[in-house]
């Protein structure tokens, strides 16, 4: 069986083709995206090209399948109670269907807040809050704040079972699009994103693509499943438990430094490895997805720049190379260039380097904002340590993704900002890493195969990231 | 029968002792109530995002290592802060170090607003009483 496999992405229309039955690579390309057009010229280039490589594909595909994250991707307002629970929740929710979170928002919905959500032209609203039985005052006020607004964006309740029905009554009298589901908190920091989660996919599926126009490609793409974060990370999920016949990887982390923002997949429990830490706050998802909007090293390279500091990467630079001349003002000049010239690919020696300083940089930031962190406390009794969030010391398996890396001389390089630096005892990144470079860009072509064809999809994975 | 009320249960600040707790949320289920235990080492702002989300009406707070009044100091106000006017807030546990005068202990810890305070050594019936009556249950 052959599958042909796209990822529509802001920018490159990709297509992977696939023997199935050998789970091998036949071909891939990639053309100019032509979402403000008609997709389907893109879409066409794409296939095209790689019938000029490898002969007639089109027409033998036994399915062809897609992801997308063009038009923006899956944008979507989170909106929960108190920050550091069923707002969490929520935004975790979001994130693991894929979807950009534009913003969060906490307690009682203000009119000012209400115009920056229609502002924000958000493609879903996911609104929660309350555990089952908890607060249903907000939840309440919430719903009745967008009921009366002018947004026409399909809602998604996942909150306070307690509070559903009113809450449903009161947006269904406004006339709005909505879905029901259940809490994304159902007991105080017990996450339940798994219900949220479909819904959003199934949403995405039903609504989201219409609107974007993804549904008139009929001609060379059977269906789109879903957004191209989610395809990666059912990829990560896959590759980390196995196909149920053979054993995964076990847990690892997926990395893509992008462009506009720096994304990090963690598949892994997060427990603490130490003796003598308690865990604290809401349990952190297995399938752990976060996206760093100010951490991008094109159109994001000067907000990176900003959130990390000069000195910061200065010193990478030094850790790389002692030797390398680093100018005053000149890293900070090309930084700013980098914005400019978004598709550059950097050929020179110099470029190179200051590239990989600052993809390092944003691996590092960008991880410890994923990995959870300890803090020290001391009693009367002597030291105690307190764990917030997850705990990847011992995760060692490290795959880098996405264009930018896939291009660099040296990803390996850029990854290694993952890791935990010597000395440093409150934040939990990996202590080691074994590192591997989606060269074929398998990740999402694997996703798009992992529930229908897991084998397949699994041996894709172990065949085509390549350590480096 | 009425819905059960929420109640939030834990040892505040860096107080390890988990005994008493775990005893606390046994008797209290058992006595009707659904418990919310956040355990050891909680911090206010824990005891207070727990009442928010799950509209609790009552948080018991215990400390047991002897640093009770550091670390309940502000409890009241943060609550009003956030929102929890009418919380009932109880304090239990061996509150201060050594052998002070309990009346007077007691007094520092009404004075800063928990509606009930408790002396070393007592058995959860007591509280059990005064939670009901405090939110006007039948016994
Ligand atoms: C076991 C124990 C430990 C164990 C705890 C193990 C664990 N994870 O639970 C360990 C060894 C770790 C420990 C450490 C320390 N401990 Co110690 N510990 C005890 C001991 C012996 C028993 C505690 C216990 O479990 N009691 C049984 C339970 C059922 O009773 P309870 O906790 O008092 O709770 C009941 C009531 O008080 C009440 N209650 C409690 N909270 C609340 C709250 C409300 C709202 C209400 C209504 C009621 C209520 O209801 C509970 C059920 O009936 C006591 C002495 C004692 N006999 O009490 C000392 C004791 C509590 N520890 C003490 C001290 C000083 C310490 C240390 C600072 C140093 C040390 N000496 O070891 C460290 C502190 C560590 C830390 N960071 O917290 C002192 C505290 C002194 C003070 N407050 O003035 C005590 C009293 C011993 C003493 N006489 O010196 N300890």
């Amino acid at each position: 069986m052959i599958a042909l496999l796209f990822d529509i992405g802001s920018t490159f229309t990709k297509v992977t083709a696939v023997d199935c039955d050998e789970a091998k690579l036949l071909g891939r390309s990639a053309a100019p995206t032509t979402i403000n057009t008609d997709v389907n010229e893109g879409l066409k280039q794409a296939v095209t090209q790689l019938e000029d490589q490898i002969g007639v594909i089109a027409d033998r595909a036994d399915f062809k399948l897609a992801c997308s994250s063009a038009a923006g991707g899956l944008k979507m307002v989170a909106v929960g109670l108190v920050p550091g629970l069923t707002a969490q929740a929520a935004q975790w929710a979001a994130l693991g269907a894929g979807a950009k979170v534009l913003q969060t928002f906490v307690f009682k919905l203000t009119k000012q807040e209400i115009d920056k959500i229609s502002e924000l032209d958000a493609d879903i609203i996911l609104l929660a809050g309350g555990t089952d039985g908890g607060n249903s005052d907000t939840i309440l006020h919430n719903a009745r704040m967008l009921a009366r607004s002018l947004l026409d964006v399909p809602i998604i309740i996942a909150g306070n079972k307690a509070a559903q029905d009113e809450v449903s009554k009161i947006l269904q009298a406004a006339g709005k699009d909505l879905r029901i589901t259940d809490n994304v908190m159902p007991q105080l920091e017990e996450l339940n994103i798994e219900p949220a989660r479909e819904t959003i996919r199934a949403l995405f599926l039903e609504r989201i693509i219409h609107a974007k126009g993804l549904d008139t490609m009929q001609r060379f793409v059977d269906r789109v499943v879903m957004p191209t974060p989610s395809a990666v990370m059912d990829a990560a999920q896959l590759l980390a438990q196995g196909d149920g016949k053979d054993k995964g990887w076990g847990e690892l982390l997926v990395i893509d430094v992008g462009g506009a923002t720096t994304d990090v997949h963690s598949m892994a429990t997060g427990d603490p490895t130490s003796s003598g830490v308690v865990l604290k706050g809401l349990v952190e998802p297995w399938k752990k997805r976060t996206v760093e909007g100010d951490l991008g090293i094109r159109y994001s390279a000067a907000s990176l720049f900003a959130a990390v500091g000069e000195a910061f990467l200065l010193q990478i630079g030094k850790e790389l190379n002692p030797n390398f001349p680093i100018a005053d003002g000149n890293l900070e000049d090309f930084i700013l260039s980098l914005g400019r010239v978004p598709s550059e690919i950097y050929t020179t020696e110099k470029e190179i380097f200051f590239e990989t300083i600052i993809g390092r940089a944003a691996v590092t930031a960008a991880m410890n904002r994923h990995a959870g962190r300890l803090e020290q406390i001391f009693t009367p009794h002597g030291e105690v340590f307190l764990q917030r969030g997850k705990d990847l010391s011992q995760v060692k398996k490290i795959i880098g993704t996405g264009g930018i890396l896939v291009h660099h001389q040296s990803p390996q390089d850029i990854l290694a900002g993952a890791i935990r630096p010597s000395g440093e005892k409150t934040l939990l990144t990996p202590l080691a890493g074994e590192f591997f470079l989606d060269k074929e860009y398998i990740m999402a072509a694997a996703g798009l195969l992992a529930k229908e064809m897991p084998k397949t999809a699994f041996n894709l994975l172990n065949r085509y990231l390549v350590a480096v | 029968m009425a819905e059960k009320r929420t109640i939030i249960l834990g040892v505040i600040g860096a107080d390890v002792h988990a005994v008493g707790n775990k005893i606390l949320e046994y008797t209290f289920s058992k006595a009707g109530f659904n418990v919310v235990n956040i355990g050891v080492l909680s911090s206010q702002k824990d005891f207070i995002e727990a009442a928010i989300e799950t509209d609790a009406v009552a948080i018991l707070v215990s400390s047991l290592y002897g640093h009770g009044e550091l670390d309940c100091q502000g409890f009241r106000d943060r609550c009003i802060e956030a929102g929890l006017d009418n919380i009932l807030l109880y304090v239990g546990g061996n509150l201060v170090i050594g052998k002070q005068n309990w009346e007077e202990v007691k007094e520092r810890f009404l004075n800063m607003g928990f509606d009930r305070v408790y002396p070393p050594g007592t058995l959860p019936d007591e509280p059990i009483r005064d939670l009901k009556n405090d939110l006007g249950l039948p016994d």
